[in-house]
């Protein structure tokens, strides 16, 4: 439906029913730490902006299917590669239960978001540490790229507002009243 | 008393099998739920116009019924009996889907509150993190209601208040991990449990800034005076709700209030000690005031926090957007941060009687 809609605000709206199906799917696999990230920050956040965009353009639906046949071979191409990739990988019996082995259950005190900090904050420290800087550095790195060119922004310094003075402002002129029979 | 309630209707219809009576009693709970908020939110309306009225030297009103106090059930019924519009040129399935999309995550997220000692719907292990992702949802009514409208100040209102929502949720995401950090846990059960015995042990003393950021942002994410720039009359008319009219607009209505006396309730349960007395450990007063039920003490500091929405609305002129996305980005973001690393240190050196 994401992908066969017109509409591209119907298709994001596809796109969030997607991903709470994913989360719902995670859910039924006792997962609901993961199941809440995932509407966090896909549906509430990286979605929201998705809409911002799709509010702001303009999209014209002419020229969207005049590009459709001349990119469509190459779409068949790959929809084709990626397709195939899925049935040699998950035909091949490495996700069967025989290999993986019946998951456990476990009863309705134990607690997913315990055991995922446990494993994180122990075992996999540092991974999860570098790949926090990394992410830090991006951060740093996208900021940087848009305030690079200083000249067209522009600021506002809200202690020189506030700290303006009447006199900055107002020239106060001493201007002679005219008398009242020079003025007829 | 809870359990009890549950038993005795399981009791009461043995002739299902398990699954059909959990169904049952899930439905029954939600029922129970809603309908009290409906009518809390119904009377809100009311309080709202007689404080603010009573602040600005007004009656308020008191036509309808003794002091008036028919006037939300009028008000309803005008609602319900009014015509829907829909614009020509909207997109008619959006137009409906949005209000809906604002109203539901009002209402699912209440299903993690503990109004008492194992008095609640669902007891999540990580009940904050569904309320911050189901509170996140919320955006969408307000998105959809802006673009399906097809109109220039639904638009205008929605792209603004939008990015200000996204903004403000990072904000009470960090306050609420200052309140994680202390309580060790992301379960609300747990973190008003910690906060047991008397008001000193509440988390409103170590996380006093924190608790300021948080109020402004429950404002900004509520859409309430002074930060309501999603409506703004003066500015864009009616913002979103614009082409709105009847149960449509409703929806986003009783949304709104519901958010509102959720975030009060989130205060409460966060800052200051949920269902717990405030006299609790004080020698004298708490046998005095042991016979006040769990429930009252949580509603009573809520109904502050829902007052002080008038007083600030009565009290404060409405921002310019541009200062209050500076507020949120250059004074509350860094305050919220450096406050955690406060919190850490609080932490390791165990002050006072919270960590």
């Amino acid at each position: 439906m994401m992908i066969t809609s017109r509409n591209t605000a119907k298709a994001a709206l596809f796109l969030i029913l997607t991903f709470f199906s994913a989360a719902s799917l995670w859910l039924l696999l006792e997962a609901e730490f993961l199941a809440i990230t995932l509407i966090l920050i896909y549906v509430g956040a990286v979605m929201v902006l998705f809409m911002f965009v799709i509010k702001m353009l303009d999209t014209d639906k002419s020229t969207l299917r005049a590009q459709f046949t001349r990119y469509l071979p190459l779409g068949i191409f790959v929809s084709i590669i990626v397709i195939a990739q899925m049935v040699l990988v998950l035909n091949a019996g490495q996700f069967d239960l025989a290999m993986t082995g019946v998951p456990e259950k476990h009863d309705a005190s134990y607690s997913n978001i315990t055991a995922i900090a446990e494993q994180l904050y122990t075992v996999y420290v540092y991974p999860f540490e570098l790949a926090a800087i990394l992410l830090l550095i991006a951060i740093i790195a996208a900021i940087t790229l848009v305030h690079r060119n200083e000249s067209r922004s522009k600021k506002q310094d809200i202690s020189e507002q506030i700290n303006v003075q009447a006199k900055d402002r107002m020239r106060m002129a001493s201007i002679k009243p005219k008398s009242a029979k020079e003025s007829k | 008393m809870w359990q009890s309630l549950v038993d005795s209707i399981h009791n009461l219809i043995p002739w299902f099998d398990g699954g059909l009576a959990d169904v049952i009693i899930i439905l029954i709970k939600g029922l129970a739920l809603i309908f009290p908020l409906i009518i809390a939110m119904a009377y809100m309306t009311y309080a709202e116009r007689k404080v603010i009225g009573f602040m600005q030297l007004r009656i308020g009103p008191n036509r309808v019924g003794p002091l008036g106090l028919l006037q939300p059930f009028a008000d309803v019924f005008k609602m319900m009996f009014k015509e829907i519009i829909f614009p020509t040129k909207s997109n008619i399935y959006l137009f409906l889907l949005a209000p809906v999309l604002a109203f539901v995550p009002a209402v699912a997220v209440w299903a993690v509150v503990p109004f008492g000692e194992g008095f609640y719907i669902a007891n999540l292990d990580v009940s904050l993190l569904y309320v911050m992702a189901i509170g996140s949802v919320g955006v969408y009514g307000i998105v959809l209601a802006g673009w399906a409208s097809n109109s220039k100040y639904p638009l205008l209102g929605a792209l603004r208040s939008t990015a200000l929502l996204i903004s403000y949720e990072l904000v009470i995401g960090f306050v609420l991990v200052t309140v994680v950090m202390i309580a060790s846990s992301v379960n609300l059960n747990t973190v008003v449990e910690k906060q047991a015995g008397g008001i000193l042990n509440w988390y409103w003393i170590p996380l006093f800034p924190m608790m300021i950021v948080f109020w402004i942002g429950a404002l900004v994410e509520t859409n309430r005076a002074p930060f309501d720039v999603v409506e703004g009359e003066s500015e864009i008319v009616g913002g979103t709700h614009v082409e709105y009219s009847g149960m449509p607009f409703a929806l986003f209505f009783m949304a709104e209030y519901f958010n509102m006396i959720f975030m009060a309730m989130l205060a409460v349960l966060l800052f200051f000690g949920g269902w717990h007395s405030p006299f609790e450990g004080i020698p004298l007063l708490e046998g005095w005031f042991e016979f006040v039920p769990d429930l009252f003490w949580l509603l009573f500091k809520m109904s502050f926090f829902l007052f002080l929405y008038f007083w600030i609305r009565a009290s404060f002129p409405r921002f310019r957007y541009d200062q209050i996305m500076r507020l949120c980005w250059k004074i509350f973001l860094p305050l919220t941060i450096v406050w955690i690393f406060v919190v850490a240190l609080m932490t390791q050196l165990h002050i006072g009687p919270w960590f």
